[in-house]
């Protein structure tokens, strides 16, 4: 039999509204809205060791990517090569504070932000209960990585190293590899780490009275939707 | 079904739109605060039409000068040349590599112009009240979510090249006023499609506190 991951009970569907009761949902399985097909719950199997497993490989990848060359460009017996933040820099540089900045939030700010943010969580949640604060961190964390683009970076790094090849030889650096790597695990994260598991281990605010007035309510519109 | 549809809203209840939970509205005219997280609870995204449609037509307007200007200038020996989104597609093409060609092409305007028509529709379809076919528009929606980012492709290809293209005084590559354009396109059609609220797709009687 497989392990079934319980969630509260009656919720209304993020993409439509729709009241439904969840059923319990096997562990790596997913409840999809029947309505609109939004996905209501995709408990992984194992939700903190192997999404925290990643996450830290992925920081130190990031790290790695972030601190070595990108590629490097020769001609003529010249030479240049770039980071990550080297390309943000020269943007800046050539009168474009706006973009750069844009590119240094998509490429470094936004993905340094979202694994720092998910290590923190997981190692907080590892242990029941939860601190309150884990919420404001998973928060952050949705919009961190709603602004982290490496994967569509890695893409526009391999479509200028084409555009340029035509004019000077150019040669792939460790930054690209660990770019490329980075991408692999940050999609095996995105497979394993759910947010809604993470809240359903959130300690509430008021301990006293563990089960709060959205909650019974909820029970009671629960009464009222399965009539 | 959807004319019956049992939802949070009819029941004046919300789904906290940070955490999920199912919360009771504190008073009719003020909805509160979440139990579990404590943020604030919104029946729906709070003037989630408008401010979609603000951004939308801040994009559209963009996307004239984010094709017209130059996204790179090359200076080769003196002279300089200025190079736009479908100048660069084109290079691409006869250069030989027509999938990366493809690739810029979709990513640049293809995806960029698709998504401001798909959130026009989608914000026309809510005023109007159309019926049928929620399904379709909930995927439309869900679609120029997932690929809004990769719009970012030809931002990413200007800032390396000009990055890496510093062999001064052979040749030199200089960002155009068109990345700069070009690039608030993409955040205002992302922040556009996040502003409209899904749920809105799928409301057929009005949102307002009830008090029966």
């Amino acid at each position: 039999m497989a392990r079934m991951h319980q969630t509260a009970d009656i919720i209304a569907c993020p993409g439509c509204d729709l009241l439904q009761r969840l059923p319990p949902v096997p562990l790596g399985a997913r409840a999809r809205c029947p309505r609109c097909g939004e996905i209501l719950a995709a408990p992984p199997m194992d939700p903190i060791e192997r999404p925290l497993a990643l996450a830290v490989a992925a920081a130190i990848t990031f790290g790695v990517a972030q601190a070595t060359p990108l590629m490097s460009l020769s001609a003529v017996g010249r030479s240049a090569q770039t980071t990550i933040i080297g390309g943000a820099l020269e943007m800046w540089s050539q009168g474009q504070p706006i973009t750069a900045a844009l590119v240094l939030i998509c490429t470094t700010l936004a993905p340094g932000a979202y694994l720092t943010l998910v290590c923190t969580l997981l190692l907080a949640v590892r242990r029941p209960p939860a601190p309150s604060w884990a919420g404001a961190l998973l928060r952050l964390a949705g919009h961190a990585r709603a602004w982290s683009l490496p994967e569509v970076m890695l893409l526009g790094i391999l479509v200028a190293l084409v555009k340029i090849a035509d004019l000077a030889s150019v040669d792939p650096g460790v930054g690209l590899f660990a770019t490329g790597a980075l991408l692999a695990l940050l999609a095996g994260l995105a497979t394993s780490f759910d947010p809604r598991t993470i809240w359903d281990r959130v300690a509430w605010p008021t301990q006293d009275t563990p089960r709060g007035p959205g909650a019974s309510l909820a029970e009671h519109a629960g009464g009222t939707a399965a009539r | 079904m959807t004319g019956t549809a049992l939802t949070a809203a009819r029941q004046g209840l919300i789904s906290c739109g940070a955490c999920g939970l199912l919360a009771r509205a504190a008073a009719p005219a003020e909805a509160g605060f979440c139990p579990r997280c404590g943020a604030r609870l919104h029946r729906r995204h709070p003037d989630s039409i408008q401010q979609s449609w603000a951004l939308g037509v801040a994009a559209a307007v963009c996307f004239i000068p984010a094709n017209v200007l130059p996204v790179m200038v090359t200076d080769a020996l003196g002279s300089s040349t200025p190079d736009t989104i479908l100048g660069g597609v084109a290079f691409l093409y006869s250069s030989g590599s027509w999938p990366l060609a493809l690739i810029v092409l979709v990513a640049s305007f293809m995806i960029p112009l698709g998504k401001l028509l798909s959130m026009g529709w989608l914000l026309i379809a809510i005023r109007r009240g159309i019926r049928g076919g929620e399904r379709q528009r909930m995927r439309l929606h869900r679609i120029v979510r997932a690929v809004g980012p990769w719009s970012m492709l030809d931002v990413f290809v200007a800032t390396f090249t000009v990055a890496l293209v510093q062999l001064d005084p052979l040749m030199s590559v200089e960002p155009g006023l068109g990345v700069l354009f070009f690039a608030a396109v993409v955040v205002l059609t992302m922040l556009a499609a996040e502003s409209l609220d899904p749920r809105l797709l799928w409301d057929r009687d009005e949102i307002e506190p009830r008090h029966d």
